[in-house]
């Protein structure tokens, strides 16, 4: 298997490290998460360091909990009644699970895209313009419409919808509206993006369209991208963990988990004896 | 697991599928023939369905449509002066009226400061309303009949006119009184029994010219006509037939009870048997008078401009009674004079010989008039069928339907929405919906007795009123509209939800902004279902008492109403046959209703589906 990953994004454990790219204290950290959907347990203690500006992957077969996991660090999980979180998550310090913290300014904090793109059935404007809006990051239309055109152009769309903003965002191409998904997402600025298998609906264009994006995107926010595709992973992501069974089985450089796994199920997960 | 590596996957007893084998062969066919006869069975169930359908709309249709017309008599009117305004005090009056409406507060000041003393002062016009006008309609009648003047023949005349003829009068009369003094031309409407022998519901004719010189020994009366041919030979024979047949039924009708009850009815026997001879006795009399009666079809004599209904006769001779004065007692001439019959026997009408003769010389004058029956909508309910409308059950179902939607509207779509995004999944929550569910099929009547007991016993609400039939029919359509509500929200892809939870809204503002909307069209179209039935509903209604008999078209939520589906039961109950037209008739406008209101469910879907 190619991986042309660059190896130079290497991070260890203390943040210190200045060859890694990023430097400081890691943004998300996950200390011994369980996580139950009824009586079946879907993660066994993961522990996790997510560090800042940047991209993680989560990389594993089919239900091995790593979508589990990163809707644990919004709280999107608690939208399922029978699902119990034990552990403990942090972002910048601070437990999301405390029952001080309201969870929609988590979220606020803390965008997603999904696997399907799922915009509004309202015009493109609306779609991108609804976050801002309803945390009042606008006070006056004007302000509404930058933030708006600000976003559409992060995420690459500006020039391909700016004479149709008013068309509604669902008769958009497949990738254009996974993109107005991202630019709904970043117009409330957020500081953490978490893509669950964001391109798994889309063609190969769209897909590299998506990962430039994520690349120049990850100046700015801390990415976590869940993956089926391993090239997808070693492209855009400095560091991968690999998910297996409701374990984190390996937390690595990106370079060193495609390169060189420790483990065995890795090495045989990444060279597709299994998955 | 090991033997399965090991041995064949094949099991022994497995055989290779031979399409060519005559076994396969007669399986293909036989599956032909079942999706053969699967579609047979489909297509007839869809005709029969479709027939039964066809022959309902077109039952009703045929039935009702009549209704939607209404004959009146066109004369002219005089209206005079000294009946309408015999002290001479009109033009103070209308002074009087104006300076009233002057002073009189809008709607909007009514609604706001109430009614003022011009509002609540008695209509000055009053003594000019209350005049006879029916008495003036009922004149003109008489008047364009000249020479009928026998109190049988008055009464029948005014037996034509409806009781309300004079109302549309009274009402131009109170509008201009310029009118006053003047002959007015005015449509007088027809009574039911007139109105319906207009649209058909009558007697054929037979019209025979006379072959010999008619001569009739008077003008009015009772008379006699001479013919000088024999013209009413074969008129007697028939009669004589007729008679014959009737004795004929009598005596089988005596044998039949002798067979079967044999000494215990032995009188009735007996008088039956002597009936019978008596009319074989007439039926073998050789030249002589025969009499007609009301179970015969009718004979008249049209002569010199009159009409004679003969009562007995002979080859060459007739007597009978004037209805339509004669003119002379001048001979007609052959074929100057005709024999008419009315086939339908008087006994089997519901207009009499007189009725029928007076009716069709007003139709010969051409002074009947059939118009669109505007008075159906804009009446209440009446006890004569030509003066009844539906325009008080229209707006007790509209008052009704309106408490209905205003409650069970934002109730029934909260209750969804709580239920099916908020409340917590329990046993607590599990009993309440599967109740909602049970609650659907609950039978109308219950509701009734329920609102019965609580908003009647116990609250002490008025009866009759529309607005506890609101009350009663939101709770009957409450489940259905939170079925429908939650089946909608339920199909709204939770991925908007999460798209919205994932950009910071709170549940609430997902539902909300989100959720909701996108529901809307499905929550709408539940709820005009539910509408329709509720518009459909009579049940329940007359278990609070919206059954009974009112005049009023309702002014508010608490006055004594009735609603359509009501109102076409109570007329069905009639037995007048004017009333089987007018409940076909609301049964059309209900339906018209119905088709509305479910063409707009349709509508909504088809315009607001989503596909996802």
């Amino acid at each position: 298997m190619i991986v042309d990953a660059p190896v130079q994004h290497a991070f260890s454990r203390d943040g210190a490290t200045a060859v890694s790219g990023f430097a400081g204290p890691p943004k998300v950290v996950a200390r011994d998460v369980n996580v139950y959907y009824g009586e079946k347990q879907a993660l066994k203690d993961v522990n996790v360091d997510i560090p800042d500006k940047g991209v993680m992957a989560f990389i594993g077969p089919s239900g091995c909990g790593k979508s589990t996991f990163l809707r644990c660090i919004n709280r999107m999980n608690d939208t399922i009644p029978s699902c119990r979180v034990e552990g403990k998550i942090t972002i910048d310090g601070r437990d999301i699970y405390d029952r001080a913290l309201d969870v929609v300014q988590l979220r606020a904090r803390v965008g997603m895209v999904f696997q399907k793109p799922n915009p509004f059935p309202k015009s493109v404007f609306e779609n991108v313009a609804y976050g801002p809006r309803i945390h009042g990051l606008a006070n006056t239309k004007s302000e509404l419409a930058d933030i708006v055109t600000v976003s559409l152009q992060r995420a690459g769309l500006l020039e391909e919808v700016k004479d149709r903003l008013n068309d509604p965002g669902t008769g958009l191409s497949g990738g254009q509206q996974q993109r107005l998904c991202i630019a709904r997402a970043i117009a409330v600025e957020p500081e953490i993006i978490l893509m669950d298998e964001p391109c798994s609906a889309l063609d190969p264009i769209a897909t590299a369209k998506i990962e430039e994006l994520i690349d120049e995107l990850k100046a700015d926010y801390t990415i976590v991208i869940v993956t089926h595709n391993m090239q997808q992973a070693a492209r855009v992501s400095q560091r991968t963990a690999f998910f297996h069974l409701g374990n984190l089985v390996e937390e690595a450089p990106t370079g060193v988990i495609f390169n060189n796994p420790k483990d065995k199920r890795t090495q045989d997960y990444i060279t597709g004896r299994f998955g | 697991m090991t033997d399965a590596v090991t041995s064949p996957v094949r099991a022994r007893t497995m055989r290779r599928f031979d399409p060519s084998s005559s076994a396969a062969e007669a399986r293909v066919r036989r599956r032909y023939r079942a999706e053969w006869r699967f579609r047979l069975y489909g297509l007839v169930a869809l005709a029969v369905t479709t027939l039964f359908l066809a022959v309902l709309i077109a039952d009703i249709l045929s039935r009702g449509l009549p209704a939607f017309w209404q004959h009146s008599v066109v004369l002219d009117v005089p209206v005079k002066a000294e009946e309408i305004d015999p002290d001479n005090k009109r033009t103070e009056l209308v002074r009087e009226a104006e300076q009233l409406r002057a002073a009189r507060r809008s709607w909007i000041g009514r609604w706001f400061l109430g009614p003022n003393e011009a509002d609540r002062a008695p209509d000055p016009l009053q003594p000019l309303r209350a005049a006879d006008y029916f008495g003036l309609a009922r004149q003109a009648l008489y008047d364009a009949f000249p020479g009928v003047e026998g109190r049988l023949e008055r009464r029948k005349l005014q037996g034509l006119l409806s009781t309300g003829a004079g109302d549309p009068l009274r009402d131009r009369v109170a509008a201009d009184i310029g009118l006053i003094g003047k002959a007015v031309r005015a449509p007088l409407r027809l009574s039911a029994n007139a109105d319906l022998y207009m649209k058909g519901e009558g007697t054929p004719f037979e019209r025979r010219t006379g072959l010999g010189v008619a001569t009739p020994s008077s003008t009015t009366g009772e008379i006699t006509i001479l013919t000088s041919a024999n013209d009413f030979a074969d008129y007697l024979v028939r009669i004589k037939v007729e008679l014959s047949l009737r004795a004929k039924a009598l005596r089988a009708e005596a044998d039949r009870l002798e067979r079967r009850a044999g000494a215990e009815q032995a009188d009735r026997i007996k008088d039956l048997r002597a009936d019978a001879d008596a009319l074989q006795a007439r039926v073998d009399q050789v030249r002589g008078e025969e009499t007609l009666d009301a179970q015969m079809p009718s004979l008249l004599v049209a002569v010199n401009g009159g009409l004679v209904k003969i009562e007995k006769l002979s080859d060459s001779q007739v007597s009978g009674r004037v209805i339509l004065p004669l003119a002379s007692t001048a001979e007609a001439q052959s074929g100057a004079w005709q024999i008419v019959t009315y086939v339908t026997p008087e006994g089997n009408r519901r207009t009499s010989d007189m009725e029928v003769a007076f009716l069709e010389r007003l139709k010969a004058e051409g002074r009947i008039e059939k118009s669109f029956n505007w008075l159906f909508f804009a009446s209440g309910d009446s006890r004569e069928p030509e003066l009844a409308g539906i325009r008080g059950a229209l707006v007790g179902t509209a008052l009704t339907l309106l408490v209905t939607l205003a409650l069970c509207l934002p109730i029934g779509v909260l209750a969804a929405i709580y239920l099916e995004e908020f409340a917590p999944k329990n046993r607590m929550t599990d009993i309440i919906e599967i109740n909602i569910n049970n609650l659907a099929a609950v039978p109308s009547i219950v509701f009734g007795l329920l609102g019965l007991a609580v908003f009647l016993n116990f609250f002490g609400l008025p009866r009759s009123a529309p607005l506890v039939g609101g009350l009663v029919l939101a709770l009957l359509v409450l489940p259905t509209i939170i079925i429908a509500s939650r089946a909608a929200l339920k199909a709204v892809p939770p991925s908007i939800k999460e798209a919205a939870l994932g950009v910071g809204a709170s549940h609430q503002q997902a539902v909300f902004h989100h959720v909701l909307p996108l529901a809307m069209p499905g929550i709408m179209t539940g709820t005009i279902i539910g509408m329709a039935h509720a518009l459909g509903e009579t049940a329940p209604l007359l278990m609070i008492g919206m059954v009974a008999f009112i005049v009023d078209v309702p002014g508010s939520l608490t006055s004594a109403a009735t609603v359509l589906p009501v109102q076409v039961y109570l007329w069905s109950d009639l037995p007048e046959p004017a009333f089987k037209a007018k409940t076909a008739a609301a049964i059309m406008v209900l339906l018209v209703f119905l088709f509305i209101m479910n063409g707009l469910a349709i509508y909504l879907r088809k315009k607001f589906e989503r596909r996802w």
